[in-house]
């Protein structure tokens, strides 16, 4: 069975892919989209069967990959409790974006090839979910790399689209270079790669040193700071984040699906893979718990100011993941997972949000171009609300009852707190990241949703009734269909938005589920103190303890969440529906502040200042300096002038250095032979 | 098949279709170089399928002796490296010649003559049993090469062929006569014999020096490279993918089979000027392929920093590395054969080879496009296709003897990844920038021809490389058995915490339950 949820994606691609033009649009996509909802049907009962406690893991083999010596990495299938909350996470996101793609990409011509690359990406994400060892893992891991790239880069005319795609996949490959040195340094210590055994083996070498570069280090750091660059690169962690709101150029369902979901969650599934590793080195746990904390808080301060509906969402997934991080950090890796499984749904649900509100403003990307649309879409709206309830985590502390995002956020700041130690700063930094997360997510939806709209000035929604004024195309995007010319420009610009397909609408309603219940009603399994340790069955580190003593915090640091939240969203409803000139006073006053926020840190400049500008430098100065400057100068033109002058040889030599050449040889050999025979 | 001489007959083959080329028109002599190397194609699955993989397996199989004076004698045998680099030669022979199929226009007899007679020359190597006989086919390998880049190449050929004679003769006198001495020291020009004959360690400096002079350059090494990139750069298509496929592999070829087991000792003593030199060719030739505006120059530059990849593997002494460098020499061969293929196409479209021409051939030649991606992605080393494979060995067992060559050649999937997205994006995507290459048509039957069966071989050694890791496993056993003493010791010795003492102890667990597998 397991076989089948994995092959049938890789099937559908190859299938769809291959035939592509040939095949048609709408093989293609009932191929695709019909293989990814068995593969989802057939995963819920496995994880139903983990979550009653009635399954017990296995691994599936399917033949030899790679043997050298004792390195010994096989193509197996593991199942465990950890796979099958990835397996429906992967599989209910990725069948519902193949769904909602039927309409949002209704118009493309391309569409084969769109839908092939979503089930490729979905057949590496779960290769890698469902990996054994770690050579499989970076397969998979390698797997979603590529597929992201071709669906970044989807719409490939567009030059932004193409840097962009690049620079997901270069800056994923100093991830990779953490980790393949990592899983060549965990090689060197256990003599293997299989994943159970390295777990088995690991905490006897806690306390043991290694040489590294010339240094000596804990063994067990070093093996996990590097296999944690690689997360971080995958999980676009601070330093490494730079691709996430760069890759926003695809497509939106892929953003959904990939960056959202699942594909960037990759890093947090592997630090809990690993997790009984990572506790042997309370070093690199108090790394990932800086970084993920560091990540959490610069990623909300972004995602306060940008302008793009999807750069919102895409800083608001990096910051998520920075919460996902310091949980695994403090050690509550079952509450870094089921953050990770909570977010999957409301985030994919925010993003596909996005989308429809894209789709019906003829893709206008830009919030300031919004406003007032609750009415014209009001499924987007209502399930887009819930999202955003779900992200800020809304609830009530005592009575525990909330969203989705209010049992996992407030169950990894719970966590931190009762860590001690750096926990308890990284608790300090979540909480006021909540606060950013509540301020921008209702930033979102007061600026699209509410106000009065500010369409007329946006130049798509011009271009749309600009080209359905002038010359009815029937090719034409579909948008702006009720569009009249004559209606008078109240800050509408005569533009009708209307509300998405049922294929775009179905996804919401089904995710916007998920944010509602899938904290209440999973929460004592992912978290609960027992409850968690029946359900993960050493599939990661659980520690019952700490979520005992999670349970037990005062009452203060439960309820900061919750009146971090409702601060949040008073403020953006002050700035953004009372008095909307506050924003605009805000810039005035904090000009270098919102600036140095806008652009991100200056980040991108910095690394194209450090890295990509050099690199083409020295790269232009080894060529023309080192080869040809010296290497030839001195070598073969310095040879040839030497001996004669000027290039005359190199003209003698046409005609002359076949035959000096073989006759050489044939001296050589001739002396050769007389000395091997009188000798 | 015992007894049989299947490697004489492999040679005779093509060395009788090139002789018949040079009498008969154009026409026939294209039908004739297919067919034959069609032939020996066919005679080299007979030679794989009969080579007996079982560990208690001789290693040279297939010996053939005929004393032809002296010493000297045409002895021919092949162990499982041999016969993966034979089986590399005679599945690219086809595809070289179908992809001069219509490219080569003018003397095509001798062409097809000199072709074929690289491929005599391409089996001796690799067969060879007898040390003169082994410089005999290596050196003189280079003749139809310089023939082919001479008459057929681009406007600067000239030079090209300069450069490339220049550095290779150089190398090869040394070898000739750290040859002779060797000879006259061992008393035997046998290959095999000299591969267990203990050289004194002070005396096999020098000898493995000059048979690095020769292999470092066939190789090549940094800086002795800057021949490469201008001898296919002129070189026509087919002659690119003969040069990059097979005769870069003969440097590596040469380090496997004489300098490691020959010289053991100085091997080791020697091994950091190989890992810095490697080094250095990793950073240094991914930075100047980034800054290539010609293809064939960025595919050239991107050669020198796999073969690094080689070097780094074969010297790390042990399974991993070695047959690590094996693996990539053989994606190596089909990935950049591959590529330069794919350059050659849109070059016979527009005869140019400036990257800046192209642009958004994705639109006019979709099929073109996804195969070009599918070799690129291999040359990137996408785990799933022939590189990773290879690269993942080497740099794993590099990683055993020196961390920091590990770290520098494990930069190389960084900078890769760069250069060939770099190119990619700007031939295949964006907007169609000129118009006449936005006419171009997709790829023709017998380009598909040339294209499809590569692609199917590089993800095959991608997914299940045990097809081609089991023929060399014994033969890799053997040498690093021979290695084992000289081998170095790595710098991440592990020193077991005090606090722990039972930690040893599962630690020799572990390795006695890898060693199981």
């Amino acid at each position: 069975m397991i076989q089948l949820i994995v092959l049938l994606p890789l099937i559908a691609a190859a299938i769809a892919g291959l035939g592509n033009k040939a095949l048609g649009k709408l093989p293609a996509k009932i191929i695709t989209t019909g293989a990814l909802f068995i593969s989802c049907a057939l995963s819920w009962p496995i994880f139903i069967s983990f979550l009653t406690g009635n399954a017990e893991p296995y691994v599936a083999p399917v033949f030899t990959w790679i043997q050298s010596g004792s390195f010994d990495a096989q193509w197996a299938l593991r199942v465990d409790t950890l796979t099958a909350v990835m397996l429906v996470v992967v599989t209910s996101v990725s069948s519902l974006v193949h769904l909602y793609s039927w309409g949002y990409m209704e118009e493309d011509q391309d569409q084969p090839r769109f839908f092939a690359y979503l089930s490729l990406f979905t057949f590496a994400m779960l290769m890698l979910v469902t990996a054994n060892n770690l050579l499989q893992m970076f397969f998979g891991w390698e797997g979603v790399g590529l597929a992201s790239y071709l669906l970044i880069g989807f719409w490939f005319r567009k030059p932004s689209a193409n840097a962009a795609a690049i620079k997901a996949f270069v800056v994923n490959r100093v991830g990779d270079l953490g980790f393949m040195m990592g899983i060549f340094g965990t090689y060197l210590v256990f003599n293997t790669i299989s994943i159970p055994e390295i777990l088995e083996a690991a905490p006897a070498m806690a306390g043991s040193t290694i040489g590294f570069l010339g240094y000596r280090f804990d063994t067990m750091t070093v093996l996990c700071l590097l296999l944690f660059v690689g997360a971080m690169g995958k999980s676009a962690q601070l330093g490494l984040h730079t691709w996430l709101p760069d890759a926003m150029e695809g497509p939106t369902p892929v953003s959904a699906l990939i960056h959202a979901a699942t594909m960037v969650t990759a890093g947090v599934f592997m630090v809990c893979r690993l997790s009984p590793m990572f506790e042997t080195s309370q070093t690199a746990l108090g790394f990932v718990t800086f970084i993920g904390a560091a990540t959490c808080l610069f990623a909300a301060t972004v995602g306060t100011v940008q302008n793009d509906i999807k750069r919102v969402i895409a800083y608001s997934t990096c910051s998520q993941l920075g919460y996902m991080f310091f949980a695994a950090g403090v050690g509550a890796y079952g509450a870094a997972m089921f953050h990770l499984f909570t977010h999957a749904f409301f985030k994919a649900l925010l993003f596909l949000g996005a989308g429809s509100v894209i789709h019906a403003m003829h893709h206008e990307q830009d919030m300031r171009y919004y406003g007032a649309l609750r009415k014209e879409i009001p499924i987007t709206f209502w399930t887009m609300t819930l999202g955003t309830l779900a992200i800020t985590g809304v609830g009530l502390p005592l009575a525990g009852i909330g969203f989705a995002g209010f049992y996992s956020k407030d169950g990894i700041l719970e966590a931190a707190y009762a860590s001690g130690g750096a926990g308890v700063g990284a608790f300090y930094v979540g909480v006021f990241a909540a606060l950013l997360t509540s301020f921008y997510s209702w930033r979102l939806v007061f600026l699209t949703f509410f106000g009065k709209p500010r369409w007329a000035a946006s130049e798509h929604i011009q271009h749309a009734l600009h080209d359905h004024g002038h010359h009815e195309h029937p090719a034409d995007e579909g948008a702006g269909r009720d569009a009249h010319h004559d209606t008078p420009a109240t800050g509408t610009g005569g533009y009708r938005p209307h509300e998405s397909p049922w294929a775009m609408l179905l996804p919401l309603v089904a995710l916007a589920l998920g944010a509602v219940f899938a904290g209440f009603a999973f929460h004592d399994q992912f978290i609960g103190s027992e409850g968690g340790v029946a359900f993960w069955k050493n599939s990661l580190f659980f520690d019952s303890h700490l979520m005992h003593a999670a349970h037990e915090v005062p009452t203060w640091v439960k309820f900061s969440p919750f009146a971090v939240m409702l601060a949040g969203l008073l403020i953006a409803w002050l700035s953004y529906i009372r008095h909307t000139d506050w924003p605009r006073r805000f810039v005035g006053q904090f000009g270098v502040l919102y600036q140095f926020l806008l652009n991100k840190w200056y980040f991108d400049e910095l690394y194209d200042l450090v890295f990509v500008k050099p690199a083409f430098a020295i790269g232009r100065f080894f060529w023309k300096f080192g080869d040809i400057g010296f290497i030839d100068r001195f070598g073969p033109n310095g040879f040839a002038a030497l001996v004669v002058q000027g290039n005359k040889i190199t003209r003698r030599l046409q005609s002359g250095y076949l035959y000096t050449y073989a006759l050489v040889m044939l001296i050589g050999l001739a002396a050769a032979a007389t000395w091997a025979m009188t000798r | 098949m015992d007894g049989f001489p299947i490697l004489s007959l492999m040679m005779a083959v093509p060395m009788a279709g090139a002789i018949a080329c040079l009498f008969v028109g154009a026409r026939q002599a294209r039908w004739i170089a297919l067919l034959a190397t069609l032939a020996d194609f066919v005679l080299g699955i007979l030679l794989w399928i009969n080579f007996d993989q079982s560990g208690s397996a001789p290693q040279w199989q297939f010996q053939e002796y005929l004393p032809i004076f002296g010493r000297f004698a045409w002895a021919l045998g092949i162990d499982g490296i041999a016969l993966m680099l034979i089986a590399l030669t005679v599945f690219l022979m086809p595809i070289c010649i179908g992809a001069s199929w219509q490219a080569i226009e003018k003397r095509v007899g001798e062409y097809m003559a000199a072709f074929l007679f690289m491929e005599v020359l391409m089996i001796g190597v690799f067969a060879a049993q007898d040390l003169f006989l082994f410089y005999i086919m290596f050196e003189a390998g280079l003749i139809p090469m310089y023939l082919i880049i001479g008459i057929w190449g681009g406007a600067d050929r000239i030079y090209a062929s300069y450069k490339f004679f220049l550095y290779t003769l150089l190398g090869s006198v040394l070898m000739l006569i750290a040859m002779m001495w060797m000879v006259h020291e061992a008393g035997t020009t046998q290959i095999p014999v000299l591969m267990a004959y203990n050289f004194d360690p002070h005396i096999q400096i020098w000898l493995w020096l000059a048979f690095f002079a020769s292999f470092a350059v066939k190789m090549p090494m940094w800086p002795v490279h800057t021949w490469l990139p201008d001898a296919h750069v002129q070189a026509p298509t087919a002659g690119s993918v003969i040069l990059a496929g097979v005769l870069l592999k003969m440097g590596g070829y040469g380090f496997i089979r004489f300098s490691l087991p020959m010289f053991p000792e100085a091997s080791a003593e020697l091994a950091p000027l190989i890992w810095g030199l490697s080094m250095v060719a990793v950073v240094y030739t991914s930075l100047v392929a980034l800054v290539q505006s010609d293809m064939k120059k960025l595919i050239a530059y991107s050669s020198v920093a796999h073969m690094a990849i080689v070097t780094l593997g074969l010297f790390a002494f042990n399974r991993a590395g070695l047959e690590g460098a094996m693996m990539v020499m053989l994606g190596h061969g089909l990935v950049s054969g591959a590529l330069f293929l794919c350059v050659g196409v849109i070059y016979d479209r527009l005869h140019t080879r400036e990257i800046a021409r192209y642009g958004g051939l994705a639109i006019n030649m979709p099929k073109y496009a996804v195969l070009f991606l599918l070799f690129a992605m291999a040359a990137v080393g996408l785990p799933g296709t022939s590189n990773f494979v290879g690269e993942f060995l080497s740099l794993m067992g590099v990683y055993q003897v020196s961390t920091w060559a590990a770290l520098v050649g494990t930069t190389g999937i960084i900078l890769g990844a760069a250069y060939m997205l770099y190119l990619y994006r700007r031939i295949c995507y964006g907007e169609q920038k000129n118009a006449d290459a936005a006419a171009m048509p997709d790829l023709s039957m017998r380009e598909m021809w040339l294209l499809a069966p590569i692609a199917a071989v590089v993800l095959w050694m991608g997914v299940y490389p045990e097809s081609f890791l089991a023929p060399m496993r014994p033969a890799i056993h053997a040498l690093e058995a021979r290695l084992a003493s000289a081998a170095p010791a790595g710098d991440s010795k592990i020193e077991m915490g005090a606090a722990i003492p039972a930690g040893d102890g599962a630690a020799h667990e572990t390795a006695a339950h890898g060693e199981a597998h």
